[in-house]
């Protein structure tokens, strides 16, 4: 209730001031809907009866951001499907990778972001004020735009999320080591020198690297912030190869800048647009015929 | 319109001048750095050289005069001066002279006009002696002499005779001297320690007590034993000194006078002129040899400065083993903690300002508040005894931990700045990346940010190792001393004695350079300490170096 008021006043606020935006919209409704969202005004999200019916590893529920007085997040209500591959697209600045790191809470570091509304991972309610934000982050794994490998060894690199619990038990190590590396795909290349630097990895294999690190947790669900925009085609095949073998088995929300990415690996595709959610639904629907004209506007290039 | 078209206006210059090149400005760069350079191997260039040539053996010439003196020495430099003529002033040449033997000549050294040398030879058996007192001697030996008996006569035969008594009779001497200097001095501590013993009875248990009358007897059984091992200690340096007794060599002095010399008051003897080059290297490096290994004599103009150096290594790691922690602590504190704003940025303006702060402020200030509140505290709750009865502080002053301390105080700000700086240094994603795996910020602080901030930290400890290690003026207020001979570690408990007095490199180029009664004997003296201590902040620099150099491979590789 009252972060709808807030959205509301915030609305209120925006929308006479920004007096470029044409004032088509109004009458357009859902035809010109990003010129509404444009001018500040609230538009529903349209999200497919298919999300909806597959269980959820993560609910977003009526969530809003604010970074100082800028509000980057606005009412954002999507359910992420369980064991799937869900793709957040949307234009620069559309707050994907802000949705991206609420999820685990590292918008906490920025001292101006606050929030409204909550999530839930598996039923646990993430932005409750009792929960321990490092017992939370346990349970995610994140792998960023530019690989991010810790100036250590591979091997230290992998299990450092156990090292940090206090595991010490050499075999336990070693057996997770090898399996977030086959997970990843990077075992064949790096079984050999794991006591090597990760930072003498390649960047493909450092971003690989990482992503072994953010499964050998067993997370419960997996966040890719653009994993592949700071690498060359190769290693982007790579990567995206990797993404197909982790669906399935493991719930995976990916941001992505690139359609064919988000078309070739993703079970599911939310469209955002200046921080609310415009459509939400199958891939396929999503990139053949979504609801909105806008969705394959920008789902085919012709805008954004 | 369709003119315009033809010829656009040009607003661009097709040509490109010598300013657009940039050429004057990697002159005016490439220049400055030449200068500095320059000034920097040069001034290491001239320390070196000098500081070198110390020990080398310079040939000893005899000059003689017009007015028939005659003059045994080394030319230690030539000048020519203007002097005020009658008519108009006279170009005149002159040369230094180091003519040694003050008890005969009354000077060190001497200025001769050339004018008023009628000849210089170079004598083959001219002889340099260092002795242990008295400045140095330069003559002919005569005879070799075993009280009124003559084991030797003549130059050649005294020198072989000389050459193969004399390393025995010094180490007789040196065994004597140490028996006075460490053995009685270990006695004379554990009559103190005795004597305090009582005292503290006194204090803790009442002056009729039982336990005060124990000590008592316990003290006068340590002054009986005591009294017996000084018994055999003298009978030890008596038989040595006996042994050494009455050996001597005589020599003549270009003067004419005769003199003899006792054998073991003679540190070392060599005839320059005589010598080939491999035996001038010889000696050269025996004299190094005792430079570094050996106490200083002669108000610290002659021998050697191994306290010194001891004290000098002994602080400076003291330091930073002091400065490292503190100074990181404070940084990491101020850079991942706290948060930003005007009173974090009023505390860095002061930690910046800090660096500012005149040397000598900070010896006063150990000196007030470690050695006069600190230690003055610990001598009144651990050391009351010795306060009471000696009236003598024991960490109540100056002393080698205070003067770390000092220093570390004084060289904290530059490991804050760059700590700090190395901090900031590390890239915000390694963080997230660490927060993400669900580490709290005290894990990944010490997992990822301090393994890859170390080798900017390293960096400023060694700027803070430099920088402490070449202070005086602190020092002379916090516990540098002229002259103090015991090291803070020996054989004696508690073994480490961090409250001792102790010497320093660059409080002895000062005290040597400017302090000494035979400023000019000395001066090579200075160039030689400050060759060494440049030598040995170099040492440990690298070996800092060398210890980032590492850390780098290990933490900071290349990224693509």
């Amino acid at each position: 209730m009252e972060s709808e008021q807030t959205t509301m006043e915030a609305t209120k606020k925006n929308g006479p001031g920004s007096g470029r935006t044409p004032d088509a919209g109004v009458e357009a409704g859902a035809a010109d809907r990003l010129l509404a969202v444009a001018a500040g005004r609230e538009v529903p999200s349209e999200v497919h009866e298919q999300v909806l019916r597959e269980r959820p590893v993560l609910e977003v529920d009526r969530f809003n951001l604010w970074y100082g007085a800028k509000q980057a997040l606005h009412n954002i209500t999507m359910p992420i499907p369980h064991n799937h591959v869900t793709a957040l697209v949307g234009p620069s600045g559309c707050g994907k990778s802000t949705l991206l790191r609420s999820v685990n809470r590292l918008n906490d570091l920025v001292p101006s972001a606050r929030t409204t509304g909550t999530m839930r991972l598996n039923g646990d309610s993430i932005y409750d004020p009792r929960v321990d934000v490092i017992e939370l982050r346990k349970r995610m794994g994140m792998v960023f735009q530019r690989p991010n490998p810790f100036p250590m060894s591979i091997y230290e690199n992998v299990v450092y999320a156990l090292r940090i619990d206090g595991e010490g038990n050499r075999g336990i190590l070693d057996e997770v080591c090898e399996m977030s590396l086959r997970g990843a795909a990077l075992w064949d290349e790096v079984k050999d020198r794991l006591k090597d630097s990760a930072l003498g990895l390649s960047g493909g294999q450092q971003q690989r690297l990482c992503i072994a690190r953010a499964i050998a947790a067993e997370p419960e669900v997996l966040l890719l912030d653009e994993p592949c925009s700071a690498l060359d085609p190769i290693a982007t095949g790579k990567v995206e190869d990797l993404i197909q073998e982790l669906r399935g088995r493991y719930s995976v929300l990916i941001v992505t800048h690139n359609m064919q990415q988000a078309s070739r690996t993703s079970d599911y595709t939310a469209f955002m647009y200046l921080g609310r959610l415009i459509e939400y639904g199958p891939t396929t629907e999503i990139f053949t015929k979504p609801i909105l004209r806008e969705t394959e506007a920008y789902v085919t290039g012709r805008f954004g | 319109m369709s003119s315009e078209r033809q010829r656009p206006r040009r607003l661009r210059s097709a040509h490109s001048n010598l300013s657009a090149h940039g050429e004057p400005w990697v002159w005016l760069t490439a220049g400055s750095l030449a200068l500095a350079i320059a000034m920097i191997t040069g001034l290491l260039c001239f320390i070196a050289i000098r500081g070198a040539a110390t020990f080398w053996p310079v040939p000893l010439e005899l000059v003689e005069l017009a007015d028939g003196r005659k003059v045994l020495g080394e030319v230690t430099g030539r000048q020519t001066a203007v002097q005020p003529g009658r008519d108009a002033p006279e170009q005149a040449a002159r040369r230094l002279v180091r003519t040694a033997n003050f008890e005969f000549t009354g000077n060190h050294y001497e200025w001769i006009d050339e004018s008023a040398i009628t000849a210089t030879t170079l004598p083959e058996w001219a002889t340099a002696v260092d002795r242990l007192e008295g400045g140095r001697f330069h003559g002919f030996p005569l005879r070799l002499m075993h009280g009124e008996e003559v084991v030797a006569a003549g130059a050649e035969g005294v020198w072989e005779e000389f050459e193969r008594i004399h390393p025995a009779a010094r180490e007789r001497f040196r065994a004597a001297r140490s028996i006075d200097k460490h053995d009685r001095g270990v006695l004379q501590r554990r009559l103190r320690a005795a004597r305090l013993d009582v005292v503290q009875a006194g204090l803790s248990s009442g002056l009729e007590s039982p336990q005060r009358a124990e000590s008592v007897k316990r003290e006068s059984e340590v002054i009986a034993a005591v009294e017996l091992e000084e018994k055999i200690l003298d009978q030890k340096t008596a038989s040595l000194r006996a042994q050494n007794a009455g050996w001597g060599v005589e020599f003549e002095t270009p003067g004419g006078e005769k003199t003899i010399l006792p054998l073991d008051s003679i540190v070392r003897a060599w005839q320059p002129n005589r010598l080939s080059l491999a035996s001038k290297a010889q000696l050269y490096g025996a004299r190094w040899g005792e430079f570094l290994a050996d106490d200083p004599r002669e108000a610290n103009s002659a021998g050697g400065v191994f306290p010194a150096i001891w004290g000098t290594i002994a602080m400076t790691l003291i330091m930073a083993v002091f400065v490292a922690p503190f100074g990181v602590l404070a940084a990491l504190y101020l850079r991942e903690y706290a948060t930003r704003g005007p009173v974090t940025a009023a505390v860095r303006i002061a930690i910046n300002n800090l660096a500012g702060v005149p040397s000598i402020v900070y010896g006063a200030f150990g000196l007030g508040f470690f050695c006069y509140v600190l230690g003055a505290g610990i001598d009144g709750v651990f050391f009351r005894p010795s306060l009471i009865a000696d009236n003598q502080p024991t960490f109540g002053t100056g002393g080698l931990l205070w003067a770390s301390l000092t220093l570390a105080l004084l060289t904290l700000p530059v490991v804050i700045v760059a700590t700090e700086e190395a901090l900031s240094a590390v890239p915000n994603s390694m963080r997230e990346g660490s927060y993400a795996c669900g580490a709290s910020k005290w894990q990944t602080i010490r997992r990822i940010v301090l393994p890859r901030a170390l080798p900017g930290i390293m960096t400023g400890l060694i700027l803070a190792m430099a920088r402490g290690a070449g202070e005086v003026a602190p020092l002379m207020l916090v516990g540098v001393k002229k002259i103090a001979l015991d090291l803070p570690i020996d054989g004696t408990f508690p073994f480490v004695h961090p409250e001792r007095e102790f010497m320093h490199l660059a409080y002895l180029i000062y005290d040597v350079g400017f302090q000494s009664p035979n400023s000019e004997a000395a001066k090579p003296m200075v160039f030689t300490i400050t060759f060494l201590l440049v030598a040995i902040i170099a040492l440990l620099n690298l070996t800092a170096i060398w210890i980032r150099s590492r850390l780098q491979r290990r933490y900071v590789a290349q990224q693509f």
